[in-house]
């Protein structure tokens, strides 16, 4: 059985629209995974239970289901999760092998270019995507660099193969919008005598972009209103008005406790939201603001000291985030740490419990689906194993907080892409074919 | 609130007391030795170097006593490369003393003298379980004047995470050189450049064995490379210090072997990535390898043959393996036990993989008589796990080097307590 193209939600992005997703998923039958520990990704946890699949989408989870056409899988054993979901990707923008003919990632040619998308530097090509499938990651965003303040629109992808970037888009989902704080703009920009050169340039550098785009905002309704010619369309100026009218989300790269909190100033004033702080290493400082804004964290589990500005980074971060009530996530911003996401997470509850803070796996769990999936705006179709939802669900060897553990089967809308140790069911890129990886290898 | 931080400080720089006994009893005690497995044992550390280890032995009367019942013992971790004590913040702020630019000085830049045994990254590394490292100097690209590192980086060396003055442990492990890709940018053009530089060396430290004497008194042509270089370089010709070199490609890698056995040199293989298609002749020639488990993917063209089951396709073979860090990054050089449990994952046995991050590096850099595992006559690196080391979610009870009892804090833990601190009627700035 063929399932249909896309989804309800990619009805609406329009054909018609440019780079509109073309995402198709794969054949699927219905599928029965019985006797499992699941997570479901809503905080719960149902030991030997099973799971459905069918057209696509997730029909049923709990004990005892029946299907008479169902392929039935025993995983008596096994634990069953939603897809994992990395908020924070460069895959396909800074591919292996990491060539400067490559590097695709960063608009490094002014500060401020709201006006790029990363979806026009993917080359679905990257032997990372495979890799990471292997980690059981179903979705992913994939971000313009932290080079400038505002480095253009991120992209949400099925981590499917496809010949274009069309062909990998999560349908329906909305663009992301990459702003960075701290050391890198300034680093980039001052470097060569220009601004911003100080975090207080990085400041008003922003401010300068969002009084542009509610201007643009503003001339463009009055024309609307029938009061004034529009303006020659902004490609710049149309995203940063896309944030403003929410339905473009914000991903702002910001290590520091006191910048975000400078950056919910600049977003309060200029009326937007901030969906994520990405390498939020400072998050355990201020998980009551993060709270209150409803703004995600994007961590990693351990990654400090490379920079100044990562200098007070602990392995408690996300669970203290997650203590306060906010939002945390686990996010990679490597092609080798996306491939073992549930291993960071690991950490995070070790590093907790050994601070009196006991995290249950179905909680950890949603730090690598639920909470990504709504940082993206794509939790109404992913995230959960709930009925109706995406059929994108990974089948693991054991506990996924377990070192030892491994993905063995992953399924996107329902189609089994990848099987642990089954060459033939796995993805092999053009570019891995007739090396180590092309047998299996990188896996 | 002085004497507060002055508090803080004595626990965090925990004093050498030598002279004291220690007992780490009922412990499974992975000895990484010839005595294997010793449940339900006792380690008896006085003077800083193990006296006894067994299931009988007797806990001497005036010993401070660990409690390890339910526990895993092992030998302190090893970490193979790093730029431990080196480097602080790597990017725009340093100290970064790892490198050296310039040709003036190469086989002699001695890291050693850089070291900072009170780095904020001795602690943070050494509550979870790493007690030695080999601190190694590592090239970087020209800077604003146009100078550039040389094929040769310098001596790499063994140092403990003890935080005391005594850190160094040997100062002239091994000599680091750049071949394939990160050879090319040293030396400038081609592999072959590189290969050539380190060749040239070779040779002039060889003339300069046999006519030093000549040089001195200005009757010998003038050399490329300072005495000091040729007198380091002479010590490696004559197998006193190994080659560590920086290679990735098969085919690189081939040829750092035929200059080995051209020179009668001993070498070590640092990355390795496609290793695994000459593991035989590895094996053969006994040149262990250096590794990153987690390094999967083809990131440039001397890494398109890369694999997950490297170690074990290694091990297979008979090639000696350690594990480090593929990004370098030394900060997180306690994530040594993450790859050595994705290494069996691979295919490599456990055992195999807790030697790897233990007694291996040990005999890598000539140490195994002092080092590396439990066993009677060596110095008391000791940790007491509470389940798996390997495991995540597991991290150490106790640490020991040379016998002492390491203060369980860093700065990251200050930070954390401050932060977690349900008391918050106080700013964080008076939560101390």
């Amino acid at each position: 059985m063929l399932a249909g193209c896309g989804s309800d939600e990619g009805q609406e992005d329009s054909a018609e629209r440019a780079f509109a997703s073309q995402y198709t998923s794969l054949a699927s039958d219905s599928v029965l995974l019985r006797g499992a520990t699941v997570l479901t990704g809503t905080g719960e946890r149902l030991d030997a239970a099973d799971v459905l699949l069918a057209d696509g989408k997730i029909v049923a989870v709990g004990a005892d289901l029946e299907a008479d056409d169902a392929e039935v899988v025993d995983a008596a054993d096994k634990w069953i999760t939603p897809g994992v979901i990395d908020v924070h990707s460069h895959l396909g923008v800074y591919p292996s092998p990491s060539t400067a003919s490559h590097s695709d990632g960063n608009e490094m040619s002014a500060p401020v270019t709201a006006e790029v998308w990363a979806e026009h530097s993917v080359w679905p090509q990257d032997p990372g995507f495979a890799a990471a499938l292997a980690g059981g990651v179903t979705s992913l965003q994939v971000l313009p660099g932290s080079a400038n303040l505002i480095g253009g629109r991120g992209v949400t992808l099925k981590n499917v193969p496809g010949r274009s970037v069309m062909d990998m888009k999560f349908p329906g989902a909305p663009h992301g919008f990459k702003m960075a704080c701290g050391e890198n703009p300034k680093r980039v920009y001052g470097s060569r005598g220009t601004a911003p050169s100080t975090r207080m340039g990085n400041v008003a550098g922003y401010r300068a972009a969002w009084i542009k785009a509610a201007d643009y905002r503003d001339k463009m309704q009055a024309a609307a209103d029938g009061a004034g010619e529009a303006p020659v369309r902004d490609l710049q100026l149309e995203t940063l008005v896309g944030v403003l009218d929410g339905e473009i989300l914000v991903h702002n790269h910001c290590y520091r406790a006191d910048e975000m909190a400078v950056m919910l100033e600049i977003a309060k004033e200029f009326g937007y939201k901030i969906a994520a702080f990405h390498h939020a290493v400072e998050a355990y400082k201020i998980p009551d603001l993060l709270a209150a804004n409803e703004t995600c964290a994007a961590m990693w589990a351990d990654w400090w000291g490379f920079k100044m500005e990562a200098f007070d980074g602990i392995r408690e971060n996300a669970a203290l985030v997650d203590r306060a009530g906010a939002c945390a996530i686990i996010h990679s911003d490597s092609e080798i740490g996306i491939q073992r996401l549930n291993q960071e997470a690991a950490k995070v509850i070790g590093a907790a419990a050994r601070a009196g803070i006991e995290i249950p796996p179905e909680r950890a769990v949603q730090w690598l689906t639920q909470n990504a999936a709504k940082a993206l705006g794509i939790s109404d179709s992913v995230g959960t194993l709930e009925a109706g939802k995406m059929a994108d669900v990974v089948v693991w060897s054991g506990n996924p907080f377990s070192v030892y553990t491994r993905a063995e089967r992953v399924y996107i809308d329902g189609a089994l892409v990848y099987r642990r140790g089954d060459a033939a069911t796995n993805p092999v890129t053009d570019f891995s074919l007739g090396t180590a990886a092309a047998n299996g290898g990188a896996l | 609130m002085n004497r507060l931080i002055l508090a803080v400080c004595t626990v965090l720089l925990a004093p050498v007391a030598l002279g004291e006994t220690v007992a780490v009893v009922g412990g499974d005690v992975l000895t990484v030795g010839p005595a294997g497995r010793i449940a339900g044992a006792t380690v008896v550390i006085t003077d800083g170097l193990i006296t006894a280890v067994g299931a009988d032995v007797k806990v001497p009367a005036d010993a401070r006593v660990i409690d390890a019942k339910g526990k895993l013992v092992t030998p302190g971790l090893f970490t193979p490369f790093g730029t431990l004590g080196l480097v602080e913040v790597g990017s725009s702020a340093g100290p970064v003393d790892s490198v050296q630019r310039g040709n003036q000085f190469a086989a002699s830049f001695t890291v050693a003298d850089a070291f900072n045994p009170r780095s904020t990254l001795i602690a943070i590394n050494r509550i979870e379980g790493v007690t030695r490292a080999l601190i190694a100097p590592g090239g970087s690209s020209a800077d604003a004047l146009g100078n550039r590192s040389h094929v040769i980086s310098g001596l790499a060396a063994v140092a403990n995470l003890s935080g005391t003055a005594a850190s160094i442990d040997k100062r002239d492990a091994a000599l680091v050189v750049n071949l394939g890709e990160k050879g090319v940018a040293f030396a400038g053009s081609s592999r072959a450049s590189a290969l050539l530089e380190l060749r040239h060396a070779l040779v002039e430290a060889i003339d300069y064995q046999a006519h030093g004497d000549a040089y001195e008194l200005g009757a010998h042509a003038d050399y490329v490379y300072s005495t000091t270089d040729l007198a380091v370089l002479g010590r490696v010709i004559n197998g006193e210090i190994p080659l560590l070199a920086k290679v990735d490609r098969a085919s690189d890698i081939e040829r750092l072997l035929d200059l080995a056995d051209e020179f009668k040199i001993r070498t070590i293989v640092h990355g390795g990535v496609e290793s695994w298609m000459v593991a035989k002749r590895l094996a053969a020639a006994r040149v262990p390898v250096i590794l990153a488990p987690e390094n999967n993917l083809p990131a440039n063209f001397d890494r398109i043959n890369a694999r997950s089951d490297l170690a074990a396709e290694l091990y297979a073979a008979g090639v000696k393996i350690a594990f480090a860090d593929g990004s370098g990054s030394t900060h997180n050089a306690r994530n040594i036990t993450q790859s050595a449990g994705n290494a069996t994952v691979g295919g490599l046995p456990w055992d195999a993989a807790l030697r790897a991050i233990t007694l291996n590096p040990a005999e890598i850099y000539g140490v195994a008589d002092r080092l590396g595992s439990i066993e009677v006559g060596k110095q008391g690196d000791i940790v007491v796990w509470p389940g798996d080391p390997f495991e995540l979610t597991v991290y150490p009870d106790a640490v020991l080097i040379r016998g002492q009892v390491q203060a369980m804090n860093s700065r990251q833990t200050l930070l954390r307590d401050r932060y977690l601190e349900a008391d918050t009627s106080k700013p964080p700035a008076w939560r101390h």
